[in-house]
């Protein structure tokens, strides 16, 4: 079934040739887009190359876990190992704070965390898995140059040098005790406009983080128009700019409305859940369950200056670390078929349901 | 593709003989966060604009810049920026304009009538026997209730005015809604007015049974009692599947493929 993906489109996404531009840490995309890292490798590759520049990147919290912060501090981290100003804000008092928080690149030389697992993981997985993996080792290997420099092994355990947020790249912003975000709309118009796209030389891009959009602490978390009116108005000025905006948001406490609005405005839309603690389900369906500290979902991936949608494998990842230093997406492979218990394809709601017999739905 | 052979989407919609157009016709479209419905808009765009017809398209844009629609319909082979100049295709770049300050209700009507009047103003200055060759399309209603701060009310009454212009100009109206926002019973009112207004409703979602490679969505049409001109009711709502790619949009039954 996976042969199956031959592209009758005369149209094909090619990941593997894309050419690094002069400025490290922004690459081609199809359709005249450019791409950044978000920080994360896997989830450069799950996603078609990294978060397109010019979008706005929504990642739903899960109350019970913080592991949206995973992704917050990679992606500025990124931003920041390639010299791009950020504009960081939180519903903290004290925003600068979290910097001292932010991965820094692993030095080591031989850094192949991934090759040398599944090197491992190899003699371990079932034999049908294995293709899989070939499709994978092409990828990494043919890219393997440009993605040192493109996206770093950002290793969590180890922060980030001081030098590289302490100067002029980096400027954080406090929304707890603002009644309106009309000053910060302003903050980011303002931040935004250097990165104007009518200079015709691509020469530096700009990263915004907005982490907890709609917090308890803050003020104007009623103002549910006021909130949309703000993300309206970041898209229209992210369109014209070369930046991306990752905005966090915790979706319960807004209302299924507005939540969907929400949703709607953003290009890449993902979100992040909780391991429920010895889930003896889970642990029974799930290879390698002990290991996931959570679930990464993709519901929406951006669609560029193209109409055609990108339809993932899979939509639903483990969220895991590797030598509990670098965040790694693996998919999730479900454990062998125990015979003797009755059903064991019983879908959890954290599995992803993808179907690929969508042409005999009668 | 030959754009001559007309398509499920085409014969639903009563797009066989392109030059003439929706035939003023309310078209909304409606689909979810899963399922984008946009590419509705690429395709009629592509229909009408075709060489040698007297259509013209006014285009309100509030989600995407001009340059995303230029490349998306110069793969379908129609160049946006050309007929923009030859004045077929009237793009307006919301996302850049002022939107109404919040503080004041009446701020937002202005800024509402002033679009209408802008939109009025253009469909006057069109030849009167070409009035109804233009359809207006509307991307998406629901930023327009975000410009308006929620006052959805505002957003009725001005998508009354619209459609006034396809019974007065006999011009056609497309406009494109979310219905997974109004899908709980507090809110629905808004999305079931839509409904009332439209001739014609076009709903896309995703299959019953997810996301697949080979088959994006569904796609329904109902046609409310819209006569197909020799006197019979069309009560027929045709419901078929759809793939899009980057240079067509293919469509079929379940079950078959084309």
């Amino acid at each position: 079934m996976a042969e199956n993906m031959a592209r009758e489109s005369s149209f094909s996404r090619n990941f593997s040739n894309v050419s690094t531009l002069e400025t490290p840490g922004i690459k081609h995309g199809p359709n005249g887009t450019f791409y950044v890292s978000s920080g994360i490798s896997d989830l450069d590759r799950i996603i078609g190359g990294g978060f397109p520049l010019g979008s706005l990147v929504m990642v739903m919290e899960d109350a019970e876990a913080p592991h949206h912060m995973l992704l917050l501090r990679n992606f500025m981290s990124q931003g920041l190992v390639h010299h791009q100003p950020l504009l960081y804000a939180s519903p903290s008092k004290d925003p600068r704070g979290f910097l001292g928080t932010l991965p820094s690149p692993s030095t080591s030389a031989k850094d192949k965390p991934i090759n040398e697992d599944q090197e491992q993981n190899s003699l371990r997985i079932a034999w049908q898995y294995k293709k899989y993996f070939g499709e994978d080792h092409q990828i990494i290997d043919g890219n393997r140059v440009n993605k040192q420099e493109f996206c770093s092994e950002l290793d969590i355990r180890k922060p980030l040098e001081r030098h590289l947020f302490s100067g002029q790249y980096v400027d954080c912003v406090s929304i707890k005790d603002t009644p309106s975000l009309s000053a910060f709309q302003d903050h980011c118009a303002t931040f935004l406009a250097q990165f104007s796209r009518s200079d015709s030389k691509l020469s530096r891009c700009g990263r915004i983080a907005i982490q907890s959009l709609c917090a308890p602490q803050c003020e104007y978390i009623n103002k549910d128009w006021d909130l949309l009116s703000f993300i309206q108005s970041l898209k229209s000025k992210l369109r014209s700019a070369n930046a991306v905006a990752v905005i966090t948001f915790p979706p319960s406490l807004l209302s299924p409305s507005i939540c969907k609005r929400w949703q709607h405005m953003a290009d890449l839309l993902l979100s992040v859940k909780a391991i429920p603690d010895e889930d003896k389900e889970l642990t029974k369906l799930l290879t390698g369950y002990q290991d996931m500290i959570g679930f990464l979902n993709i519901h929406k991936i951006a669609r560029i200056n193209t109409q055609a949608p990108v339809i993932l494998e899979a939509t639903t990842y483990s969220i895991k670390l590797h030598k509990r230093r670098f965040l790694a997406l693996e998919c999730l492979n479900q454990a062998p078929v125990d015979g003797s218990s009755g059903s064991s394809y019983s879908k959890t709601s954290s599995c992803s349901t993808s179907s690929r017999n969508g042409t005999l739905d009668f | 593709m030959d754009y001559r052979n007309s398509n499920l989407l085409d014969e639903a919609l009563g797009l066989e003989d392109e030059e003439c157009g929706l035939r003023g016709k309310v078209i909304a479209i409606q689909d979810c966060v899963e399922t984008s419905g946009a590419f509705v808009f690429h395709q009629l765009i592509k229909r009408l604009l075709v060489p040698n017809s007297s259509n013209a398209v006014v285009f309100l844009a509030f989600s995407r810049p001009f340059s995303h629609y230029d490349r998306i319909l110069r793969k379908l082979g129609c160049n946006l920026a050309a007929q923009r100049d030859d004045g077929r295709f009237l793009f307006f770049d919301m996302l850049r304009l002022q939107y109404p300050d919040k503080n004041e209700d009446k701020s937002s009507e202005d800024w509402l009538v002033a679009v209408f009047r802008k939109i009025l103003q253009i469909v006057r200055a069109f030849p009167q026997n070409n009035k109804n060759y233009i359809t207006i399309m509307i991307d998406d209603i629901s930023l327009i209730e975000v410009a308006v701060h929620g006052s959805s009310g505002l957003v009725l009454d001005f998508l009354h005015y619209c459609q006034t212009l396809t019974s007065e100009f006999g011009c056609s109206l497309v406009t494109l809604n979310h219905a997974d926002i109004y899908s709980s019973v507090e809110n629905c009112a808004f999305l079931l007015q839509m409904e009332y207004l439209a001739d014609v409703l076009v709903k896309i979602e995703p299959l019953v049974t997810g996301l697949a490679a080979d088959v994006h969505g569904q796609l329904t049409v109902l046609n409310r009692g819209v006569s197909d001109g020799k006197g019979n009711l069309k009560t027929k709502t045709p419901n078929f599947r759809f793939k899009v790619k980057e240079n067509v949009v293919e469509y079929f039954y379940p079950g078959s493929r084309t």
